[in-house]
């Protein structure tokens, strides 16, 4: 369903995609590890088309979406949730607002359905009593969790998590994956998270792909990559500071 | 460096042409419209009041001494109108509104591209350029042209306080003068200046913030630059258009 074909980006001369090739399944959750500012958000940001490749394409169900403009490109996006690093909450609006705007902006719902979609998504993530506060008087963890609710509150058929648990404690992280789980149970979404979670991110997908200085090095299940033979997998996974990746 | 240069402007070339393109694409964003011109224009009433009191005063002073050298007290009144209504109005209260809200503008834009709330807007298939940058264009158009008429009235009184009450000018010498030689298209060319100022201020601003550098040090650089370069654009501006309003 989601398929990047030799996927290059470069930033002031400095290549940080070197040809990304990789495929996801409908309905398949694939975890995207690798060392941080090794291009895993460039990657995600591509693929909703946030960002432009130097080369390479971005196919959802066949349709490059680097060809798509204006209300194609629109529709296409619908079809995305975005979970971003920080959240991406908008300042000036209540938590409410927050997840109210896509479905004010992009649905022609009423307003007690629209209530009614918002305040359902609040009790998904437990955020309910937050309702009319402002994203500057909720802790990292709460942010992210209303973060969760409006990236979801337009069902997606595609969801993207950005380190969707980072900087986060132990406990709030195991409820951040239990969201995405119960919510993937809910959709049944197609989606990729980008995550330094290990092992943890492994119970709630189905393959895990490691980008390595700009391209992927190996995908597989949780297991196979566990257990992977690969210097640089396996570095990754035990964290051992000596090995093919450079550390910087 | 030339090329950069050609390319940076290019780049603010198109960053207006594209939000023009969708100020004017309907449906509008009314509510949104009128949040930005509570933000740029409501806030900055107290700044005007008070600059274009003051402006108003000391044109009063400093005209009625020199004028009474010619024996033409009398003429206050209209050179003080003619003054602001032509000139200091427009470009001092468009200064005083880069200061206060341009900077804020820069800021607030340039913070939302780095905490990702533009990239959410994008994602949520939301124009920012219809969302975020014509609501302050338009807010631009209407607040500047309405903050300069109230710096024009406040100025004008200012000079009335001191030149009526304080050095003993006639008032109907000050209001009749001024009714006699003051003409409409003094104050539509005014008014057409403030109108063009909204725009320069509302965009440059505007696309600093867009296009900030990472971190606060990039904002802070943004923020200045704004100010900057929308203040340098103003008073050229405003030359350009007095050589061809004279």
């Amino acid at each position: 369903m989601i398929e990047v074909r030799n996927l290059y980006k470069s930033f002031n001369g400095q290549e940080v995609l070197r040809g990304v090739s990789l495929r996801i399944e409908r309905g398949e959750i694939l975890a995207l590890i690798g060392m941080s500012g090794f291009g895993k958000s460039v990657l995600l940001k591509h693929i909703i088309g946030l960002m432009r490749p130097d080369r390479g394409q971005v196919l959802i169900d066949e349709q490059d979406i680097f060809a798509l403009r204006g209300k194609s490109l629109e529709g296409m996006r619908r079809r995305f949730g975005f979970l971003f690093q920080g959240g991406a909450l908008f300042d000036s609006l209540t938590v409410f607002e927050n997840i109210a705007f896509p479905l004010r902006e992009k649905t022609g719902l009423g307003e007690a359905e629209i209530k009614e979609k918002v305040l359902f998504g609040l009790d998904q993530v437990g955020m309910t009593e937050a309702a009319g506060k402002y994203p500057g008087e909720l802790s990292g963890g709460m942010k992210k969790r209303v973060a969760l609710a409006r990236a979801l509150v337009m069902d997606p058929e595609i969801m993207l998590f950005d380190e969707p648990t980072t900087g986060l404690d132990p406990i709030t992280t195991s409820l951040i994956h239990r969201l995405i789980h119960c919510s993937y149970e809910r959709l049944k979404f197609t989606g990729i998270i980008v995550s330094h979670e290990i092992p943890k991110i492994f119970e709630i997908v189905h393959r895990v792909a490691l980008l390595n200085q700009g391209r992927i090095v190996e995908v597989g299940t949780p297991a196979q990559i566990q257990t992977s033979a690969h210097p640089v997998v396996s570095q990754f996974i035990s964290g051992a500071i000596e090995g093919p990746i450079e550390c910087h | 460096m030339t090329l950069s240069l050609l390319e940076g402007m290019g780049r603010m070339v198109a960053f207006l042409g594209i939000t023009l393109f969708w100020a004017l694409v309907p449906p509008f964003r009314v509510g949104q419209v009128i949040r930005r011109m509570r933000f740029i224009g409501v806030k900055s009433t107290l700044i005007i009041l008070l600059t274009g009191a003051f402006t108003g005063m000391a044109l009063g002073l400093q005209l009625f001494y020199t004028l009474r050298r010619f024996g033409a007290e009398s003429m206050l009144g209209p050179v003080i109108a003619l003054s602001l209504l032509r000139e200091l109005g427009p470009v001092l209260s468009a200064l005083m509104v880069t200061g206060r809200a341009g900077s804020a503008l820069a800021a607030e834009i340039g913070i939302m591209r780095l905490t990702e709330q533009i990239d959410a807007l994008e994602a949520m298939a939301l124009n920012p350029y219809r969302y975020l940058i014509a609501p302050n264009l338009i807010a631009g158009i209407v607040a500047f042209p309405l903050l300069a008429s109230i710096f024009n009235v406040v100025g004008i009184y200012g000079g009335y306080v001191v030149g009526v009450k304080m050095l003993g000018l006639g008032p109907g010498v000050y209001w009749g003068e001024m009714q006699n030689l003051v003409r409409m298209k003094d104050i539509l060319d005014g008014l057409y200046k403030s109108l063009s100022f909204g725009v320069i201020v509302t965009w440059v601003c505007s696309y600093k913030g867009f296009f900030t550098g990472y971190g606060a040090e990039g904002v802070g650089k943004a923020t200045t630059e704004a100010v900057v370069l929308s203040s340098v654009l103003i008073l050229a501006w405003d030359y350009f258009l007095t050589t061809l309003m004279v």
